[in-house]
């Protein structure tokens, strides 16, 4: 099969795409990579998911019921991990891959077959990393972080598996962002200048840069870990002249932009959905340019505020402290931008529309917490508290994953020509947006009372919140089934969508049929002032 | 559950505590609270106003003005204004708590997997006695057979006593992995680190029993190992601090001592239970393969010299710790004689503290 | 910015640039091990002390008129079965004048065994002010069954440490590492990236 593929290659762009399995396995067309890339996250998404409902349902009451401590340790660690490398990066990628050509009027990514590469490395790595589960020993049970000498002299015997796996999503992501950075600089319609670019790959250009920047960290870190394991060095083994606290400096170099390659692409999307539902163009472009460009170098410097416990000098807690309060200066005025956006707009509340709005009101209660977070004598109390699980997810979950489900739900007209069913739309929102809430805002009340995370089994006065925690996650949990169908249903049967499918709509993207033909902009557009600055 | 009213409003919020330490957190806490919680019903209210009144159902216009310099360097100030509001009360906090100097006394912590050790220090910081603090609540109420008492899972054995009014240093560190210490009625928490010391201190200022966990995922009981502390009167530490040295005494004259058989089992079960049925679990038949079972295990069953000093030494490359270092002889004796006689073993030797110091000094 | 339609630029030098970026950061990752030594050196982050010190009495100043307390804690590490103490459990000192100070070690197996001592101490940033002119955390020990070995760690405590610091706490964690020592086939850990142990 992969003989007809290569030979056809040249004139690719003469044809449709190939027929059946071939088509996925060996395409190098940015729309297909992307619809693979969405569909697998989706997947993941559901896989993180049913962890997740694992750890819930073990913490519905007090008392172990259902699973075994050891178990649990390996559920809240492959829910991180897969979550993070599985479902939200992989999904930014897609809708990149399939936005960022579009957006700039490029006919593909730059590279395309080093893009099928990336994502068949990512299918690879999850699979692997999924199956520690089902070895001897069981799955990574040290917390996504990984911090030794648990996860190295204590970690089970599939921690070499783990850290393979992360290795190969690193490369996938690293692959990605080559690409997208290429594709953004090299292949840009003429006059698509870069104070013109849409915001979404403004963020996602920023967010690459990021990723080329600390995936090869922890690459390094997990590599070192590796060493430590099997081949007798001690970077991090006390006993051999190395220090544990270092992988937790190297790790959170990492981690924390890792953080802000989670969110930069959100805020992208979000900044595309409200100036369309708002009819109003977004307010202060270069403003939320400057301000994405400062949260990612502000990011760089920061990475200790995830440390204040391990007993730093008191400057180096100082310097960490002030620092990471800065961020709140860009990201204040990237939420006042989105307000000022909708202010006397002339706005509608189509579903993308509503994920978008709970997007701004919840990040912008995650972001308080984290404000609250970077207060170190503050800090002491609420580190490895259920406050920072409440913290970190009202960032992640209404955050990141609100904005890719705006994304799809805005884009998917686009992409199969078809309108998703607007009132079973709406029942996914409020069934979200009402989950998301009763699951993770009493969380807020349980870490502060006193209860760390990563526990399967609580003390009595952290019963009730609990338990309203894990009906939230039921909750949450049923409404992505519903989105399952509502996806399945438009894609199936959903009413023929127009090419500008959303009144407000501006930019290339919607210069173009609906569904988008397989090869588009194989001559560049015209980049008209119209369609630019949303 | 039954949970009484006061106990519903403490898990809403940050504990005030009973240190001065404790109190100035939360006050800030509240302070950084209040101040999101201003500026978010301002931000959420302009949003709100904007989805009711700037709607198309409702037939408003969209306006076109998408930029005000003016507007956008006000809403970057008044930021930083703020922030510098909040970093002033948050340094002088931190500094404060970073002067350790002047301690009235101080109180080694180490965490082991999955308990706590207190070892206490004199004037001249030479070790006066020492105690391990495990997890009390019984696997039955864990499990789900037995009802939960008020204070399960943060309850322990023995636990740390401290003095009130008195700045108490505590120098932490650790056996195995990372854990964390953390009171939140001390308003404070840090890392117990292998190799490393690190130091906080507290002077609580009411007499109570203080209730906290380990904070630090460190394995597969990092749950089941609580923190309590108790605070009492200066005169009753005193007279329990007498009494612990007393017993530290008598625990050196129990080692040459002979114990009845029934001495031996009860001891024994206490001790497997605090320290063994973590792993080898309650009823011998352990985790395999990660932790073997006792009942009928080779070790359990075989020469009773050997079984005493894998107690003593453990055994490298596993979860097997050296209990030499952890328990006394005499607790040593009564858990071996305990696993050679319970989960259907049963050897009929019995294992006094002599053969555990002779095992000792055959080694040396 | 007015390009010709087919003419937009290869993107190879793009991506030889961002390769470089790549492998550039690879490369920092490792860099962070030495660039931590150094920034714990100067601050004292983990109270790490430094290594050999030469004390020479004519030139440091003794004062007299403080007194510090050191104690010492000595800590065997994760099933490292020695018995580890130190003849005293604390001391107090002028800063400027040396201290001796005797630990033991027993190996109570019937195994050869080598060990190795990680100081640390508290509070971290009084480590650059703790000097040590002998200690046996600069090397490691053999120990061969049933051994007692006794080990001097002499000390001063620079005249410069700041003047609201009353008490030190020096830690000692012991580690077994006789299986690195097996793979090195030597006394102590050079096999690792650092290839002198924390001293």
């Amino acid at each position: 099969m992969s003989e007809v593929v290569v030979t056809h290659h040249d004139e690719h762009h003469d044809h449709g795409p190939a027929k059946g399995l071939a088509r996925w396995l060996f395409t190098t067309n940015h729309k297909d990579i992307g619809t693979l890339y969405l569909w697998f996250s989706f997947i993941m998404l559901l896989v993180g998911g049913v962890l997740a409902l694992v750890i819930r349902t073990e913490l519905f009451q007090p008392g172990l019921q259902f699973v075994t401590p050891e178990f649990f340790n390996q559920m809240t660690t492959m829910h991180g991990l897969i979550m993070i490398f599985g479902a939200i990066m992989p999904a930014f990628v897609g809708l990149a891959n399939w936005m960022v050509p579009m957006m700039i009027g490029a006919p593909d990514m730059a590279l395309p077959r080093l893009n099928n590469l990336s994502f068949w490395l990512v299918a690879l790595a999850m699979t692997m990393l999924v199956s520690t589960l089902f070895m001897e020993g069981g799955g990574p049970n040290f917390g996504w972080t990984a911090y030794p000498p648990l996860s190295t002299t204590y970690g089970p015997d599939s921690t070499t598996f783990f850290i393979f796996s992360v290795h190969l999503a690193g490369a996938s992501s690293i692959l990605g962002a080559i690409n997208i950075i290429a594709t953004i600089l090299n292949m840009r319609a003429p006059g698509m200048t870069l104070m013109k670019l849409p915001m979404f790959v403004w963020g996602w250009l920023i967010t690459a840069y990021l990723l080329l920047a600390v995936m090869p960290v922890l690459a390094g870190a997990i590599t070192m870990a590796l060493f430590d394991m099997h081949f007798g060095t001690s970077f991090f083994n006390a006993a051999g002249g190395g220090d544990p606290v270092l992988y937790q400096h190297v790790f959170w170099f990492f981690g924390h932009p890792e953080v802000y390659i989670m969110i930069l692409p959100a805020f992208g999307i979000v900044s595309q959905i409200i100036p369309t539902f708002a009819r109003k163009p977004l307010f202060g472009y270069d403003s939320m340019v400057y301000a994405i460009a400062s949260i990612a170098f502000l990011s760089f410097i920061v990475w200790a505020h995830h440390m204040f416990t391990v007993g730093m000098p008191l400057a180096g807690q100082l310097f960490f402290m002030y620092a990471t309060m800065l961020i709140a200066v860009p990201t204040g005025v990237k939420i006042f931008n989105w307000t000022a956006t909708m202010w006397r707009g002339s706005m509608t509340f189509e579903t993308p529309m509503l994920f978008a709005i709970a997007f701004v009101v919840l990040f912008s209660i995650g972001g308080f917490s984290g404000l609250m977070l970077a207060i170190v004598p503050a800090d002491f109390q609420y580190h490895d508290s259920y406050f920072v699980v409440a913290h970190f997810h009202y960032v992640l979950v209404p955050g990141a994953l609100f904005s890719i489900i705006a994304a799809v739900y805005y884009w998917l007209p686009k992409w199969c020509g078809r309108m998703y069913d607007e009132t079973l739309g709406k029942l996914h929102f409020w069934l979200s947006f009402i989950g998301v809430n009763v699951l993770f805002f009493p969380q807020h009340f349980v870490g502060l009372a006193g209860m760390p995370r990563r526990i399967p089994d609580y003390s009595l006065q952290f019963a009730d919140f609990n338990m309203v925690s894990s009906i939230g996650a039921y909750i949450f949990g049923f409404a992505q089934l519903v989105f399952l169908y509502v996806l399945i249903k438009a894609i199936r049967s959903g009413e023929p969508a127009t090419d500008r499918v959303w009144e407000g709509a501006r930019g290339l993207e919607w210069t173009l049929p609906s569904p988008a033909p397989y090869h588009s902009f194989t001559t560049p557009p015209k980049v008209v002032e119209s369609e630019a600055h949303t | 559950m039954l949970l009484s009213a006061s106990a519903r409003a403490d898990a809403l919020n940050m504990p005030v505590g009973v240190s001065e330490t404790s109190r100035i957190v939360y006050d800030l806490h509240m302070l950084i609270l209040w101040i999101c919680v201003v500026i978010g019903i301002g931000v959420f209210g302009v949003i709100l106003w904007s989805i009711i009144h700037h709607r198309k159902s409702a037939g408003h216009q969209p306006a076109s003005f998408h930029e005000n310099t003016r507007l956008e360097i006000v809403w970057t100030l008044i930021p930083v204004l703020i922030l510098i509001g909040m970093a002033w009360p948050a340094t002088t906090t931190l500094i404060d708590m970073y002067d350790t100097g002047g301690e009235d006394m101080t109180v080694e912590v180490r965490g082991y997997q999955w308990r706590w050790q207190y070892k206490y220090l004199d004037e001249d910081l030479n070790s006066q006695f020492s105690f391990f603090s495990n997890l009390a609540t019984p696997a039955e109420e864990i499990q789900g057979q037995a009802a939960k008492g008020q204070y399960y899972l943060l309850e322990v054995d023995n636990p740390l006593r401290i003095p009130v009014d008195r700045k108490v240093r505590f120098l932490l560190t650790a056996e195995d992995v990372i854990h964390a210490w953390w009171v939140p009625d001390f308003g404070m928490k840090k890392d117990a680190i292998p190799g490393m010391l690190n130091e906080m201190w507290t002077r609580v200022d009411e007499p109570g029993i203080y209730r906290g966990q380990c904070a630090e995922l460190c394995g597969k009981d990092h749950a089941f190992m609580p923190v309590v502390v108790q605070a009492m009167p200066q005169e009753e530490f005193d007279a329990w601090y007498a009494e612990q040295l007393q017993a530290a005494k008598a625990r050196e004259e129990a080692l040459s001592k002979t114990f009845t058989e029934q001495e031996l089992m009860a001891e024994g079960q206490k001790v497997y239970n605090s320290f063994c049925s973590s792993c080898h679990q309650p009823n011998g038949q352990g985790m395999p393969p990660v932790f073997p079972a006792i009942a009928g295990s080779p070790v359990a069953t075989g020469p009773k010299e050997d079984h005493i000093d894998i107690v003593l030494n453990g055994v490298p490359g596993t979860a097997m710790q050296a209990f030499g270092r952890q328990l006394d002889a005499a607790q040593i004796a009564a858990v071996v004689h305990y696993e050679r006689h319970a989960f259907g073993n049963n050897t009929g030797d019995t294992t006094q503290p002599a053969d555990v110091v002779a095992r000792q000094q055959a080694q040396q | 910015m007015d390009r010709p339609a087919d003419s937009r630029p290869s993107p190879g030098r793009t991506v030889a640039k961002l390769c470089l970026l790549v492998v550039g950061m690879f490369g920092f990752g490792f860099a962070l091990v030495p660039l931590y030594d150094v920034l714990c050196d100067l601050t004292g982050l983990g109270g790490r002390t430094g290594g050999q010190y030469t004390y020479d009495p004519a030139e440091v100043q003794r004062d007299p008129s403080r007194l510090v307390r050191v104690n010492f804690v000595t800590n065997t590490n994760g099933g490292m079965p020695w018995k580890f103490w130190s003849e005293v459990g604390g001391v107090r000192v002028h800063p400027g004048e040396q201290k001796e100070v005797k630990f033991y070690v027993t190996n109570p197996t019937d195994r050869r065994m080598v060990g190795q001592a990680v100081p640390s101490v508290a509070p971290g940033q009084v480590a650059e002010y703790f000097h040590k002119t002998e200690c046996f955390c600069f090397n490691s020990q053999v120990l061969e069954p049933g051994e007692t070995l006794e080990m001097p760690m002499r000390f001063v405590i620079d005249p410069k440490l700041p003047r609201n610091v009353q008490s030190i706490s020096l830690s000692y964690a012991l580690f077994d590492i006789t299986d690195f020592a097996a793979r090195d086939g030597g006394g102590s850990p050079n096999g690792s990236p650092n290839a002198s142990p924390r001293s």
